[in-house]
């Protein structure tokens, strides 16, 4: 576990507060154990990393049996991840692109409402996850230590297997409709992934410490995911903006995400660096400011809860 | 002397009272700061949140100091509230506490309940894993033990069944397996002896023996006070959250059972809303009344008459097959006599609002003595949904003396009570074969 994590910043406290004991005749067991200290939470939260880190293996556990209880007694299995997106897909093509004909960049709607999906659903999954993570983890909140932060990560690392399988979805329907992805896709992708990993972490991060204490989250969450899906490119273009609008847009995270992930596999259109620079910042406040929100709560989850 | 485990500095831990709901909506929090903004402005202003007065909140835990020596087994006892649960969950780190300090040295492994983390989808095989990774094992340690603990548990044949396939029993077996095969320099212990059959039982009590033989602190609460006299040499009384006897485990004991004084009333309804309790609290007892049914002996159970428990459940979510049950436990906490909807196959739905449920015991076996009575309600799948343990403490009494003298001496007479009869046999009997009846008795009963 984390004896020697959790020891090393209460060894120098351990120290000086051991008194008499360290001198006892303890011969037998001479390595003594390093010491926790247990009091009132600090006034400022702090994030402790290096604890984090040395719980990955708790984290990858609960990654692992969120997947396999995802499909566990489904009929079609992962098979789900694949039809959800071409289901939207097909919803969106008709809706959006035969009935309300907002244009595509020049390339078929469908594969167009699928490139801005197939990243749109692993951040919404993601945010999802995070946001339910410790109210669906109620038992195991009030009942054993770990850093709660390893709670809204999981599913964050969770939703990526659905993403891969959505993006080979997307993939196959390039090459059916003669669409060549672009090689840099490669080498660009993942940071913007990341990108809406950091988004998801950080709003997961501020709806999960709320969703425990206010259930009124767990309502709300479903809207607001919609309302951000609508105000992102998912279904239309960046470019059907009225363009005073353009350069703020950015300040929405997501925007960067899906431009930067369809500049990056369709080509279209240069990478949008600028926007997803503005996009990073904001992302990285919410991350930290996410985070450091979870942390001065957590000392009430197992109260709240 | 040896070197500490765990040292404790005047750690206490304060709660809201339940005056306000635990959880609250954001419209209340929301009207809350519109009302009162310059409290919740000097609250912010103040030391986040401590602010707030004396009179609506209570302390768990108030100034409780002690040390646990390095391989010392302490037991912790006191009723419900007293704070026990408080101070597992404070030493575990579950929750901080609001001041004083605590040092524990070593790793910490905590089993505040058994089989936290389950997923009843996953295999056995998967939950062992899952489990042990949550209870801060390494993989490859568990990977070394996995055979054992899936013999400690007996479920071998059915490792890879998901779990939701399994008795009661099986699941539990598995859990505490996975727990016992925990090896944490300092382990706490909370009422995981009350799972399973008396075999079983018999088989965590010697595994926790064996850890402690092994040299580990070990801090164990259990209502069941022979568990405690067995496995503790030391043990600390908590009493509305203060420390109030720390010594001998048998002396402590003593006293504890000394301070009981609080049974409950037959024949009147006992209001069970402030009563402390566990589960998930979807549906709660909001009270209770029980009795003999005889106005003559002021409604009293009485050892051999009838006993009839009305409950009132209060429940904000329907359950299609609830199962409502009952405990009565002897002084010390053990198990006598349980019954549940479950158990005999009762499927009537618990609805929405306000119901009443009614178990009645034809006979009831119990000598005269106090007994707790606890209360339980899970749901269909078995998750505990509120339980108060116990939910009060009832008197049985002796309804006619019958002889000479008090015909019960509580400190050597057994517990448990039936008819007979008793007197000197007419033809002295030598050698009694098979099924030859005996000849008639002195009747004396």
């Amino acid at each position: 576990m984390s004896e020697d994590l959790t020891g090393r910043h209460a060894a120098g406290l351990e120290q000086s507060t051991r008194g008499p004991s360290a001198a006892a005749p303890d011969g037998a067991r001479s390595p003594r154990p390093a010491s926790v200290i247990i009091g009132p939470e600090r006034r400022w939260p702090r994030i402790d990393l290096a604890e984090l880190w040395s719980y990955r293996g708790l984290m990858l556990f609960l990654v692992w049996r969120d997947i396999k209880v995802r499909y566990a007694q489904t009929v079609l299995g992962a098979s789900w991840a694949i039809l959800q997106p071409v289901l939207a897909t097909v919803v969106f093509t008709v809706v959006f692109g035969r009935f309300a004909r907002i244009p595509s960049d020049g390339i078929p709607y469908s594969v167009f409402a699928l490139s801005g999906l197939v990243p749109w659903t692993y951040f919404s999954s993601a945010l999802n996850g995070a946001g339910n993570s410790l109210v669906a983890n109620t038992n195991l909140v009030t009942k054993v230590y770990f850093p709660r932060l390893v709670m809204p990560v999981a599913p964050i690392l969770g939703a990526f297997v659905d993403f891969l399988i959505g993006f080979a979805v997307l993939l196959v329907m390039m090459l059916a409709l003669g669409v060549t992805p672009t090689a840099r896709a490669l080498l660009f992708i993942p940071p913007v992934l990341a990108l809406a990993a950091v988004t998801a972490l950080g709003v997961g991060c501020w709806l999960a410490a709320l969703n425990i204490q206010y259930r009124d989250v767990k309502h709300a969450t479903p809207f607001l995911v919609q309302l951000w899906m609508y105000s992102s490119p998912v279904v239309y273009p960046l470019s059907l903006l009225p363009h005073r609008l353009q350069p703020y847009a950015a300040f929405n995270p997501m925007v960067g995400v899906i431009a930067g992930f369809r500049a990056a596999l369709l080509g279209t259109a240069p990478m949008p660096w600028g926007v997803i620079a503005v996009s990073s910042c904001v992302a990285g406040a919410i991350l930290v400011s996410g985070a450091l929100f979870f942390r001065s709560r957590e000392r009430v989850f197992a109260d709240v809860a | 002397m040896t070197a500490l485990a765990i040292r404790l500095d005047q750690l206490s831990k304060q709660y809201r009272f339940g005056a306000r709901p635990r959880r609250r909506t954001l419209r209340e929090a929301l009207t809350e700061a519109a009302a009162s903004p310059w409290r919740n402005l000097r609250r912010l202003a103040g030391a986040a949140g401590r602010g707030t007065t004396e009179d609506d909140t209570f302390w768990a835990l108030r100034d409780v100091s002690f040390e646990v020596g390095h391989g010392e087994v302490l037991g912790v006892i006191g009723r419900n509230g007293a704070g026990k649960s408080t101070l597992l969950k404070l030493l575990s780190r579950i929750t901080a506490p609001t001041s004083g300090r605590a040092e524990v040295w070593g790793r910490v492994g905590s089993l505040l309940e058994v089989g936290t983390g389950f997923h009843p989808e996953l295999t056995g095989r998967d939950n062992v894993y899952l489990n042990g990774a949550i209870l801060g094992m390494e993989r490859g340690y568990i990977t070394s033990r996995f055979d054992a603990i899936v013999e400690f548990a007996g479920v071998e044949q059915f490792i890879d069944t998901p779990v939701k396939r399994y008795s009661s029993g099986m699941y539990l077996r598995l859990a505490f397996a996975v727990a016992a095969h925990l090896e944490p320099d300092v382990l706490i212990v909370d009422e995981v002896l009350a799972v399973g059959d008396a075999e079983f039982q018999q088989k965590c009590i010697g595994r926790m023996n064996e850890v402690a033989c092994d040299g580990r602190t070990v801090l164990f609460v259990s209502h069941n006070l022979g568990a405690v006299q067995r496995l503790c040499t030391r043990s600390i009384l908590l009493e509305k959250g203060n420390l109030v006897a720390d010594g001998e485990t048998s002396e402590v004991i003593r006293q504890y059972l000394a301070s009981h004084d609080t049974e409950a009333p037959a024949g009147r309804w006992i209001d069970l809303t402030a009563a402390p309790r566990t589960g998930s609290a979807s549906a709660r007892f909001t009270g209770v009344q029980y009795g003999s049914g005889d106005q003559l002996v002021d409604f009293s159970p009485h050892p051999g008459g009838p006993l009839e428990i009305v409950v009132g459940i209060d429940a904000s979510i329907a359950l299609n097959r609830p199962r409502v049950g009952f405990t009565l436990r002897d002084r010390y906490g053990g198990p006598l006599i349980s019954g549940s909807t479950y158990a005999l196959g009762v499927a009537t739905p618990l609805p929405i609002g306000y119901s009443s449920w009614r178990f009645v015991l034809e006979t009831l076996p119990l000598r005269p003595g106090p007994y707790q009575l606890e209360l339980w309600l899970a749901d269909s799948m078995g998750a505990s949904v509120d339980r108060l343990q116990p939910a009060l403490w009832m008197e049985v009494f002796d309804r006619q003396p019958r002889g000479f003298g008090p015909h019960y001496n509580p400190r050597h007479d057994g517990i448990l009570y039936c008819e007979y009869s008793a007197g000197r046999v007419e033809a002295a009997v030598r050698h009694r074969t098979g099924g030859e009846p005996a000849s008639a008795a002195t009747q004396s009963r």
